[in-house]
């Protein structure tokens, strides 16, 4: 197109070509350059913002660098050596595990549930699916709050609800174990249904003569669940446990204000409740103001996403069996 | 095959069983929300709204620990301010993506859905530092800035462009004369309507959920967002779980209306982008 333009004879008077040529010039310029342009506000926000505050905190996490940062001091590895070492940090980390196996495996197993629940022909379908997924709209601050009131050890309505089937009132959050439960409760409340939905989305592009054709062969139903839904969504829950593992791990809002008062940051007069990311706040702003130290913490956390992601993948891939090559 | 899928009384009883308890704690929260703070102590636990409603309101203006009005009011401007701005750049890049023709275009596209896995927020210390640098700590700026744009939104407009805007219609608003810019606000913007409309619906409601990074940045009481303000009520000194429970309904409240106009759009839009990703 552009060369049967250019081909053109020059006929017409100068002053008459010099204008198409002109807006021609424009209209290359414009698509050749213009899509930089549409694409660049999102790399150089993301760049400043995103990208190198998180790389610019290892260079951090080398130094002994406090809140006004004057000088800091070069000190190779030796917040991340002091971690190794600190009793605190690990607890934490304990935290942060705990907390995440025992919410995303009961979370993506209902998940699968509900949607294979929803999955099915229902009356009010759309009221059903705002139903499952209302809480996950809801403030994070504003239902942690409500949960930590639930779980209250004198008042809360959970223990007045064990105290009918005979179970004595639990201190939610002087109990290591139970704060775990008591906060993995709030995250399933929130993403259950939202995970229910992915799935459902990804049942219903399974075709549906598979289903025929198995229950013609005599596979009923929970059969057909589990080697025909299940095997056909593992990319989906694949993505679901990937997404779930880097939101698990770098968990903070529910924990901290599952905590009140004077110890929240510390999740607890004895961290019962800290996760890693609460012990890098406590490092880096309020009260200790390190953040060479909380730098430290951040990458260690990095590493441990990925680590744990990749686990994650691995399992997965060899709980499938040989079911062969998926696009994720 | 109608016996296959079809849903039985357990099915019903199960879903409704979910339903309640997806529901309760918010129905709940508006509960104690219209009572006297001696509801808290109460056994069995109310169930049933009450009428203090009104008086919580006014006590929880006039509480001077948490700013509430003014954290209403930063929230609603930094979560207006982040929605209009993602919108704006993700229809402009996801046309880009989508439609446009440029040298390194499916790497940059996979740098972004590359920027969706990134834990982002394990930055925020060298981010408040970059804030104290440009001197907008306690500045609303501080949490508008950072969330201008969004992988994310990036990514499922190119999804949604690629369907909906069609090419011949580019094709010939350029063969007009139209440059980029104008295809994009006359051709693209309008296809795109319906995803934006949800991309816009989800930012909001992530926006103004955002505790983490305003909780790092924001450390003047005086200036809070709205999460914030909940945050000082629920550690504050005196606890009166009644006013507390009247600011988590009204922080609540916006989002809730939201979902109730616009739930079927937003679950069709997070079902979309399952089924793409």
């Amino acid at each position: 197109m552009a060369v049967q333009l250019d081909a053109r004879p020059p006929v017409a008077p100068a002053p008459r070509t010099a204008r198409p040529s002109r807006r021609h010039r424009l209209s290359r310029f414009d698509t050749k350059y213009s899509p930089y342009l549409y694409v660049a506000p999102f790399f150089l926000l993301f760049g400043v913002f995103g990208l190198y505050p998180l790389i610019y905190t290892f260079w951090v996490s080398l130094h002994d660098w406090d809140l006004l940062g004057t000088n800091p001091a070069f000190i190779g590895f030796d917040n991340y050596t002091a971690l190794m070492g600190d009793p605190d940090f690990w607890h934490a980390v304990v935290n942060t595990l705990g907390i995440f196996v025992i919410s995303t495996v009961p979370q993506l197993l209902l998940a699968l549930w509900l949607a294979n629940l929803l999955n099915r022909q229902l009356r009010a379908r759309t009221t059903w699916r705002m139903a499952v997924l209302i809480p996950n709209v809801t403030s994070t601050a504003a239902v942690a709050i409500v949960f930590a009131v639930l779980f209250g050890r004198e008042f809360g309505m959970i223990n007045w609800l064990l105290d009918h089937v005979g179970i004595d009132a639990i201190n939610w959050k002087a109990n290591r174990f139970a704060s775990w439960v008591a906060i993995s409760t709030m995250v399933d409340w929130r993403w259950t249904g939202y995970n229910a939905l992915i799935f459902l989305a990804a049942m219903q592009a399974i075709p549906r003569d598979l289903y025929e054709s198995a229950s013609i062969d005599g596979a009923n139903r929970s059969r057909q669940f589990w080697s025909i839904t299940v095997p056909l969504l593992k990319p989906t829950i694949v993505f679901a446990v990937i997404i779930s593992t880097i939101g698990g791990l770098q968990l903070f809002t529910e924990p901290r204000l599952f905590n009140s008062g004077t110890n929240a940051i510390r999740g607890g007069p004895l961290r019962e409740s800290q996760t890693v990311t609460m012990y890098m706040f406590e490092n880096a702003f309020a009260p200790n103001y390190n953040f060479g130290y909380g730098s430290a913490v951040a990458w260690l956390l990095f590493a441990l996403i990925a680590v744990v992601a990749a686990v994650n993948v691995l399992l997965l891939r060899r709980l499938g069996g040989g079911a062969g090559k998926e696009d994720t | 095959m109608s016996r296959i899928w079809s849903a039985g009384r357990l099915t019903y009883l199960a879903l409704a069983i979910t339903a309640l308890m997806s529901i309760f704690p918010i129905y709940w929260m508006f509960v104690v929300a219209s009572r006297t703070s001696d509801a808290m102590g109460q056994v069995p636990p109310p169930v049933t709204p009450g009428g203090n409603l009104g008086a919580n309101i006014a006590r929880l203006f006039e509480n001077t620990d948490a700013y509430f009005l003014t954290g209403l009011i930063n929230s609603a401007i930094v979560a207006t301010s982040v929605t209009v701005s993602v919108v704006f750049f993700s229809t402009l890049a996801g046309f880009a993506f989508a439609k446009l023709r440029f040298r390194g275009r499916n790497a940059l596209l996979l740098v972004i859905v590359a920027t969706m896995m990134v834990p982002t927020q394990l930055g925020v210390i060298p981010l408040y530092m970059l804030m104290t640098k440009l001197n907008w700590n306690d500045r609303l700026p501080a949490v508008i800035v950072p969330a201008l744009v969004t992988g994310f939104g990036v990514f499922m407009m190119r999804q949604y462009a690629g369907q909906a805007v069609s090419t011949e219609l580019i094709e010939a608003a350029r063969m007009d004369g139209c440059n980029s810019a104008r295809i994009y606000w006359n051709v693209v913007l309008p296809a795109l309507r319906p995803a934006a409309a949800v991309l816009g619906l989800l930012t909001f409601m992530t926006t103004w959920n955002d505790f983490l990074w305003p909780y790092a940045v924001l450390n003047d009481p005086e200036n809070p967002t709205v999460q914030l303000s909940l945050r000082a009520l629920s550690d504050g000194y005196y606890q009166d779980m009644s006013q507390v429970f009247t600011g988590t309904a009204i922080a609540t409240l916006p989002l809730l209306l939201v979902f109730i106009v616009f739930g079927r759009q937003i679950i069709g839009g997070i079902m979309e982008g399952a089924v793409k990703a």
